[in-house]
């Protein structure tokens, strides 16, 4: 398979999600150019972590005028897998591709360190290589990555079983310690209704080499390109909602 | 235009005492305009020129088979194999940062990292290295929130990881807060550049960031010279960082150093435009013409003098070969930069600077450059030098009970765990960081090769207030031993050198010790100093910070698989300690906490100190030990507590060890002599081990066993892990409120 990896003005682990793709999963990354509308036809699309644009505004809130996000966007709405790490993920939320949104940690300060995350649902497209309530250990560094949604928009990306990861201590249990920064319901990682977009704030793609902090990211990654090989869209049509 | 006259009483405002300015007219045989003045100034500053420091650096050795370029350049660089070269250097930005901590420090980070992708290297690990005055003074907490969140606003959103430093609280920084940021980039050892202006007729192109009024006079007057009242006046010369413009400026820079078409390269930091174009121009040997209205401005009405002066930050000025600047418009265009043709390089040893047609500018470079003054200044020891010397340990009660001492020390702002300052620094992105913060030494791998760089910053400025000389040795060999116990071969080093005012003799002479201190530890060890940076006048109302000479060690391992912590990695590993502790209290935290800040620091045996080093580095690289640990503040008793309480894995190994030595039992357990690591290995490597430490003259003695979930020492010491790190753990945030 292919993947695509979008490199913003301020985009900072674009090459890690290259690394992570290219030299460690072996398969094929290209990088995709903010600037310009053609995905080169790839099965996924990685909107990397960073501080696009610096940030300055909201998290997100100028990417989303990207010429590029145009065409993630309708490659989205056509099914395509669509992969948000960190900044992805804020700008996925600013662009209304994502449910919810992304602000100030709970401390107000920036916070680098491993955190466990629970996989709330194994059968989507994104966590299939993953076992149902299984712990990953993964990076988070971030300063605004404090999930918050409306009571309304909560209660429908929980029965729909869109939260998919979930900040938890090393034995699985969500807790009020567990949670980094202040995540409403201790929210890692959302999909969209339609289960082809996924946004989380850990990084997986600084977790694939078991010499730098683990392989746990890896499955996230292995999941997508076990889902694509299955031809994606087959399996996200017979997945029953979670819990 | 009306410009102020030109007086020697204006010189004097601008830092130039009278004798410089009569040199000045004598140099040009007329008298300057106000704008040359302004050029004068900033490049016969203490912080352009090292005017007090050229006569002494020179000692330092700097040369070596694998120095690729040595102090003189942006930064120093050095052969790593493969084709790479590391480039590095350690840089100063104390007074900015004590008057605007957030952007002092944010900036103190962009200006070094500029300094290292100016020569070709893609920059790949950070470290800072902070002293802010005591812990409870009023000030303190507001300086570490603001240096900390600078240094995180900065670093984290230009995907630099910030990898590792060090950090101190002592009074002697109340006023004067140090701020010394380091930067390790990677480049291809045949593709370094330069900034040296050279080709007749080749365009000077400025990029990046458009100029402002911000920074003016940085250099000259707020680098320069002592702080006095009204500190706070000088925030206007503090620059404004902006990290989103320098990661443009870093990836336009490199891809157009794929492109053959940049002849020289330099950043513009330090008195901005001036210091970059008199430089490159005189490394070239060449001359420079600058036409300032081609000169893109954030803000209209600015004098050429302003323009010349501005420090705004994310500049960068480059000479192009002639017919290539349409491809640096092209490429800077895709980074949304500014690349403007402002002059050329002209072939008559001249600066001209053309602003609105006329000439407002001309001068020789010889005087501003390698012509600038230079002083052999009066160095003394003062009476107070000796007297900080004289301690009698007959008079030091020894603790009644060790267990509160070593809970005490654990508590102590200067040893206990740094994390509340690293866990707001990205120090993971680029994939490289092995060995995080946390270890005597960050470790991070060499892509494309099997190769790691370890990095370490250290510098005891309480040794060095009780004797510069051995306090810098130290400085060298602890760093040293840092990298040392990574697995990894001190490779070079960069210094900052900060200091009290150099126009007193009792100042210049802890310079002058200091320097030859690092002379001859790195001539012991054989360690080339290949970039630095001295900052003087960080002393306020006469009241100077102690001498505190940085040292950033890099250092090499060819096989990064062969890497080690600190800490314990499992139950029933034999404990050794190599090294001899001496009956040395003089500089410990342990003293400092009881008030004590006089006697001599630790012994320091430059030739013991290298065997301890083949014999730690030689055990790594055989698979012998599974951790090594450098003994530093707190002695053996804190180092084997760190041994238990540090790592990723939140190691739960505790240790029970037996000390036996004719010396008072609190110098046993937290005298701070040097030359001592302590590792831990499994029991069937004993043997190689004791064998490997005879062949090379180390003291070798067997402690104990990592063991079960406390810390025993002998009858001395007995507390639980768990104890113990709810005071390691605590002791800053508790102290510095949420991060």
């Amino acid at each position: 398979m292919r993947w695509g990896v979008v490199t913003f003005p301020g985009s900072l682990d674009d090459h890690d999600a290259l690394y992570a793709i290219d030299h460690v999963l072996g398969q094929t990354a290209i990088p995709l150019w903010h600037k310009e509308r053609d995905l080169h036809g790839v099965d996924c699309v990685v909107l990397p972590g960073g501080f696009s644009y610096g940030d300055y505004l909201r998290c997100g809130a100028l990417a989303r005028f990207a010429p590029v996000m145009e065409s993630v966007a309708g490659f989205a709405r056509d099914g395509g897998l669509v992969f948000g790490i960190c900044n992805g993920f804020q700008v996925l939320c600013e662009a209304g591709l994502l449910p919810g949104v992304l602000t100030r940690n709970r401390n107000l300060s920036f916070v680098c360190e491993y955190v466990h995350v629970r996989v709330e649902s194994a059968a989507t497209a994104f966590t299939r290589a993953c076992g149902p309530g299984e712990i990953l250990t993964l990076p988070i560094k971030h300063g605004e990555g404090c999930y918050v949604a409306s009571e309304a928009t909560l209660r429908e990306i929980e029965e729909e079983g869109q939260v998919l990861l979930r900040y938890a201590d090393a034995g699985g249990r969500v807790t009020e310690a567990a949670n980094p920064n202040g995540s409403l319901h201790n929210i890692a990682g959302v999909m969209n209704r339609q289960r082809n977009v996924f946004g989380l704030m850990p990084h997986p793609e600084h977790a694939v080499e078991k010499a730098l902090g683990g392989e746990d990211g890896l499955k996230l990654f292995r999941s997508i390109a076990a889902s694509v090989a299955a031809g994606h869209t087959e399996s996200v049509a017979s997945v029953a909602p979670g819990p | 235009m009306d410009e102020p006259q030109v007086t020697a009483a204006l010189a004097a405002e601008h830092g130039l005492n009278e004798d410089e300015y009569r040199r000045i007219v004598a140099a040009i045989g007329r008298i300057p305009t106000y704008v040359e003045l302004g050029i004068f100034s900033v490049m016969w500053s203490e912080h352009c020129s090292y005017k007090s420091s050229r006569r002494w650096l020179r000692e330092l050795p700097t040369t070596g088979p694998r120095v690729l370029q040595g102090p003189g350049e942006n930064a120093g660089a050095m052969d790593i194999g493969d084709g790479l070269a590391a480039v590095f250097k350690i840089e100063s930005h104390n007074h900015p940062s004590y008057v605007e901590p957030y952007q002092g420090a944010a900036t103190g980070v962009g200006g070094i990292m500029r300094d290292v992708f100016t020569m070709g290297a893609r920059p790949i690990a950070n470290l800072d290295s902070l002293r802010f005055g005591a812990i409870d003074h009023p000030r303190t907490g507001y300086l570490v929130h603001g240096v900390v969140g600078g240094i995180g606003g900065y670093g984290n959103c230009i995907g630099v990881p910030t990898v590792g430093g060090d950090m101190y609280f002592d009074a002697g920084y109340n006023e004067n807060i140090l701020v010394n940021a380091f930067t390790l980039g990677i480049v291809r050892a045949d593709r370094i550049f330069r900034a040296s202006a050279t080709g007749v007729g080749n365009p000077v192109i400025y990029v990046g960031s458009k100029t402002g009024r911000d920074g003016i006079h940085g250099a000259s007057l707020l680098a320069s010279a002592e702080f006095g009242d009204g500190t706070e006046h000088k925030r206007p010369t503090v620059q404004v960082g902006d990290p989103f413009t320098e990661k443009l400026l870093l990836e336009a820079c490199l891809e157009l150093m794929e492109r053959d078409a940049i002849v020289a390269i330099q950043d513009m930091g330090a008195a901005g435009l001036t210091s970059s174009s008199v430089e490159m121009a005189a490394r070239g040997e060449t001359g420079i013409r600058l036409d300032l209205d081609r000169v893109p401005l954030r803000e209209e009405g600015m004098t050429p003098y302003e323009i010349l002066l501005s420090e705004s930050q994310e500049r960068m000025l480059i000479v192009a070969k002639a017919g290539s600047e349409d491809v640096v418009r092209e490429v800077f265009a895709k980074w949304d930069l500014d690349a403007a043709i402002i002059g050329e390089v002209t072939d008559d040893r001249m600066i001209r600077i053309v602003f609105r047609g006329q000439e407002v500018a001309c001068l020789p470079l010889e005087p501003l450059a390698e012509g600038a003054p230079k002083y052999e200044r009066p160095a003394a020891a003062s009476a107070e030098a000796e007297a900080r010397q004289i301690l009698n340990l007959d008079h030091v009660a020894l603790p009644g009970d060790y267990n509160r001492a070593l809970l005490g020390l654990l508590d102590s702002p200067n040893i206990a765990s740094r994390q509340w300052v690293y866990r707001q620094y990205d120090h993971l992105v680029r994939g490289n960081t092995v060995v995080q913060p946390g270890s005597d030494a960050a470790v991070v791998r060499v892509k494309g090769t099997h190769k790691a760089l370890a990095l370490s910053v250290d510098c005891n400025s309480r040794y060095c207030l009780l004797d510069p000389y051995v306090g810098a040795m130290i400085a060298v060999v602890e760093s040293a031993r840092n990298v040392v116990c990574a697995g990894a071969v001190p490779l070079g080093i960069s210094d900052c050198l900060n200091f009290g005012n150099p126009e007193k003799p009792a100042i210049m002479w802890q310079f002058v010790e200091a320097v030859h201190g690092i002379r001859d530890a790195c001539n012991a060890l054989g360690v080339p100093v290949v970039s630095g940076n001295v900052s003087f006048y960080n002393e306020t109302e006469g009241r100077a910070i102690p001498p505190t000479p940085t040292i950033a060690m890099v250092g090499l391992m060819d096989d990064v698989t062969r890497h080690t912590t600190q800490w314990f990695k499992g139950e029933g590993d034999v404990i050794v300690l190599l090294g001899r502790t001496r009956e040395e209290l003089g500089g410990s935290e342990y003293l400092a906490q009881q008030g004590i800040l006089t006697g001599t620091p630790p012994w320091i045996d430059l030739q013991v100190e290298t065997h301890v080093h083949a014999v730690c580095t030689r055990a790594i690289q055989d698979g012998l030990v599974r951790s090594a640990h450098d003994c530093s503040e707190g002695g053996l008793a804190v180092a084997l507590a760190e041994c238990c309480l540090s790592g990723s894995v939140r190691g739960e190994l505790g240790a029970v060890v037996e000390l036996e030595g004719a010396i008072r039992p609190d110098a046993l357990l937290f005298g701070e002599s040097q030359s001592r690591i302590i590792v831990s290995l499994r029991r069937q490597h004993l043997g190689r081990l004791r064998e490997l430490a005879e062949r090379h003259e180390t003291p070798f003695t067997v402690l104990g066993e990592v063991r079960g979930h406390r810390l025993t020492i002998g009858s001395l010491i007995d507390l639980t892990l768990k104890e113990m790190r709810q005071v390691w753990e605590t002791a800053l945030p508790r102290r510095l409120g949420a991060a």
